[in-house]
């Protein structure tokens, strides 16, 4: 290959899961990057710019990789971008490959597959001082040698190493072509995995030669630390009580923030109607725009904090553990212990969630598997849980100490759970059968957190709920406002409307000032609630009105659509001596037709049920369709999931009046 | 290697802290392929680390690092004492 400065380069990462490519392309890209997805796929595809001396070049992060023998969709994807047969990307000039020293064996293994795409390879040589640490030597000079590439020790924290790998990789590409050693011509006809067992004597004979273990003896902290937390019973004691801390403090900490973004918004809605001329475009703004984003934006602490402690489970490498304790009881319902990777993410998201059952080599498995993600409570439940919580359950205790926000949001993510396990219990011997798929999975290190990839990922994440809030959820809120606020100015409803006469059956007498009943007038023949009102009959089995119906309706784009559906509902019909203007109570002040409060801790806790076990989330069902390439899974995960969420509202909502609740 | 003079039996069975050989690794899927590929080939040393909850699975140390298997899985690894 001719000089290189004429064109800019590409340079992509491989390596295999833990050995550090995060934490080094964060250090080479900054904050310049970008995730997406490959197309028609949904392999995530991570770029970034390197200023590679000077001159800079395209960083493509492939995926955590142990092979690239392409059994799996992220091996593949690896594999034509390393070929260049993959779309929209340009043939990487080099490829930098993430090795961890104190796995150098089995990370090498991978590295002689790249060798064998006759790509320039340069090794990025990880871990290095946690390997000096437990002992060992290593002569870099001798591995470069033996391996016939070049090899450099770097530490993406201190930036250790940064500028010789840059040296390495601009020579490497200048030289544009690989000497290593390729394995494509091993005869296989002695044995079908002859290839393997020549990778690894030419890796083990490289390693021998290049290191000197001077006390192997010694008992590396990992393992003291998993005597602990994967002991057989206080392992299983910690997890819960890892998944407990984390829930309390999502709800202490996010508190104050929530508080002051609420007030925010309260006073900037309050401002805009203050200081323009009242109309159309003014309601529009202060009532559709603001309230709409504000009721998202104000979670937003919230879900930073679950994707801060999601981030470190992963980076500390206790989710691994995580899985190694859990296995068992997923392989129960016939699911794989990878399968609790990505359910454990669908406590933030289903949709990051359903793209991690990638990992999942077998089909059924991984289908089983995104059906029931969607049960595990997601951030976007996180919204509709708090409201509840805070408008019923807020500052109450059991025993004068524990706290019933906590208990019930314990309540919910465990009745998301066990319905999951039900349905992959029985998915897994209907539909989905199979016998047990495989489980084989690293038990990485346990590692001192990297604060800058922690946050990095946590801002990365919240980023991208942002935008869905910023585009979808505004849209929605929008439209919602609009069917509300339209059609105008309809003369009073006949008296032979079915639902008003329904409503003034039960009324008790004290009639309402009269600008809410104009108020409530509008809204009640508005195109939303004509809507709420056709599914009344369906939902009043629930203990819902036409009101929450219409907020259900409407979080059918996304579940945390329900928060300002409801703020913008309470906004246009809430009582207008109310004192308070926050939504906390003005559901708590809601009154129905006959004066009666539509809200009791009941109807919250039903809703809260519901809002568990409904696939209520179209992106969701959209990233199903992506990922089943067919239109029946996402059909009949919507159907079973709704017949599920309704009968167990029902049976919430009766049973409790039944034992006497209101 | 294969003589009998070392007491054979698969990787499943072992105590816990026990090590052993690999002989070999039986069967022809995907699953014989990956643990190949994770290193776990005739000849080199494995240990029984620790079984999880109920038993199952368990973690093997190989290489230098520690890997978690079902014992069926582990069934398939044979190895000498």
């Amino acid at each position: 290959m001719a000089s290189t400065t004429a064109h800019s380069l590409t340079i992509a990462l491989a390596g295999n899961p833990n050995a550090g490519k995060t934490t080094l392309f964060n250090a080479l890209t900054g904050l310049k990057q970008k995730v997406a997805n490959y197309p028609g796929v949904t392999v995530e595809r991570k770029t970034g710019r390197w200023q590679l001396n000077g001159s800079g070049a395209d960083l493509i992060d492939l995926p955590g990789l142990y092979s690239l023998d392409a059994t799996s969709l992220d091996e593949q994807i690896a594999r034509s971008v390393i070929t260049g047969e993959q779309k929209g990307v340009r043939r990487p000039d080099v490829v930098v490959a993430v090795v961890d020293a104190t796995n150098l064996e089995r990370n090498l293994y991978l590295v002689t597959q790249l060798f064998d795409y006759k790509v320039p390879v340069v090794i990025a040589l990880t871990m290095i001082d946690v390997f000096e640490k437990q002992d060992h030597e290593i002569n870099i000079a001798k591995l470069s040698q033996l391996l016939k590439v070049p090899v450099v020790a770097i530490n993406a924290k201190s930036g250790r190493g940064i500028k010789e790998l840059a040296k390495e990789v601009h020579k490497a590409a200048e030289k544009g072509e690989s000497s290593a050693p390729v394995f494509n011509d091993v005869d296989e006809t002695s044995g079908p995995h002859a290839k393997i067992f020549a990778r690894y004597s030419f890796i083990s004979k490289a390693v021998q030669e290049s290191t000197r273990h001077n006390d192997t003896s010694k008992l590396r902290i990992s393992s003291k630390i998993d005597k602990v937390l994967t002991h057989k019973f206080f392992g299983l004691v910690i997890l819960v009580a890892v998944l407990l801390v984390v829930f309390q403090a999502i709800f202490s900490w996010a508190t104050v923030p929530m508080d002051l973004l609420e007030q925010g918004f309260g006073g900037l809605s309050a401002l805009v109607k203050e200081n323009m001329p009242p109309g159309i475009l003014t309601d529009l703004i202060s009532d559709g725009i603001i309230a709409g984003v504000g009721g998202v934006v104000v979670f937003l602490p919230q879900i930073l904090l679950l994707f801060l402690f999601i981030s470190l489970l992963e980076d500390t490498g206790y989710m691994a553990r995580a899985a190694f304790l859990m296995d068992k009881l997923m392989s129960k319902v016939g699911l794989h212990g990878k399968a609790f990777l990505p359910l454990v993410s669908s406590f933030a998201c289903a949709i990051p969630g359903i793209m991690a059952t990638r990992t999942i080599e077998n089909r059924r498995d991984r289908f089983a598997t995104i059906m029931v993600a969607p049960f595990m409570s997601c951030s976007a439940r996180l919204p509709v849980y708090t409201l509840m919580i805070a408008a019923f359950f807020a500052g109450q205790t059991i025993f004068g100490f524990i706290s019933v926000a906590a208990v019930l949001m314990l309540a919910m993510y465990s009745l998301g759970i066990a319905v999951a396990v039900v349905v992959a219990f029985i998915l897994k011997r209907t539909v989905l059968k199979a016998p047990p798929p495989p489980f084989l999975m690293e038990l990485p290190e346990y590692r001192v957190p990297n604060l800058r990839t922690v946050l990095q990922n946590m801002f990365t994440r919240a980023w991208l709920f942002l935008k869905r809030a910023g585009t979808v959820i505004l849209a929605i809120s929008i439209l919602l406002w609009a069917l509300m606020y339209f059609p105008r100015d309809l003369s009073p409803a006949p008296a032979a409307d079915a639902s008003t006469t329904q409503a003034a059956v039960v009324e008790t007498g004290s009639e309402p000032a009269e600008d809410v009943v104009k108020e409530s007038e509008q809204l009640k023949h508005s195109f939303a609630g004509m809507l709420g009102h056709t599914i009344e009959p369906v939902i009043r089995p629930l203990g819902f009105d036409w009101k929450i119906g219409v907020a259900l309706i409407a979080s059918f784009a996304a579940r945390e659509v329900l928060v300002s559906t409801l703020s913008i509902i309470y906004n246009v019909g809430k009582d207008a001596d109310a004192e308070s203007t926050t939504l906390v109570s003005a559901i708590r002040d809601a009154k129905g037709d006959d004066g009666k409060p539509i809200w009791t801790p009941l109807t919250a806790l039903t809703l809260m049920v519901f809002f568990v076990l409904a696939m209520q989330c179209m992106s969701t069902l959209a990233v199903v369709r992506r990922e089943t390439n067919s239109w029946i899974w996402p059909i009949f995960m919507f159907s079973y999931m709704t017949v599920i969420a309704y009968t167990a509202a029902f049976l919430t909502y009766q049973g409790g009046r039944m034992l006497g609740f209101e | 290697m294969k003589e009998k003079m070392a007491q054979q039996t698969t990787l499943n069975t072992l105590e816990i802290g026990a090590s052993g050989r690999v002989i070999a690794v039986n069967g022809d899927s995907r699953i014989t392929r990956r643990i190949l590929e994770m290193g776990i080939i005739p000849g080199v040393l494995v240990k029984l680390v620790k079984s999880a909850p109920f038993n199952d699975p368990i973690e093997v140390s190989v290489r230098g690092y520690n890997l978690a298997m079902r014992r069926s899985e582990a069934a398939a690894i044979e190895v000498a004492l």
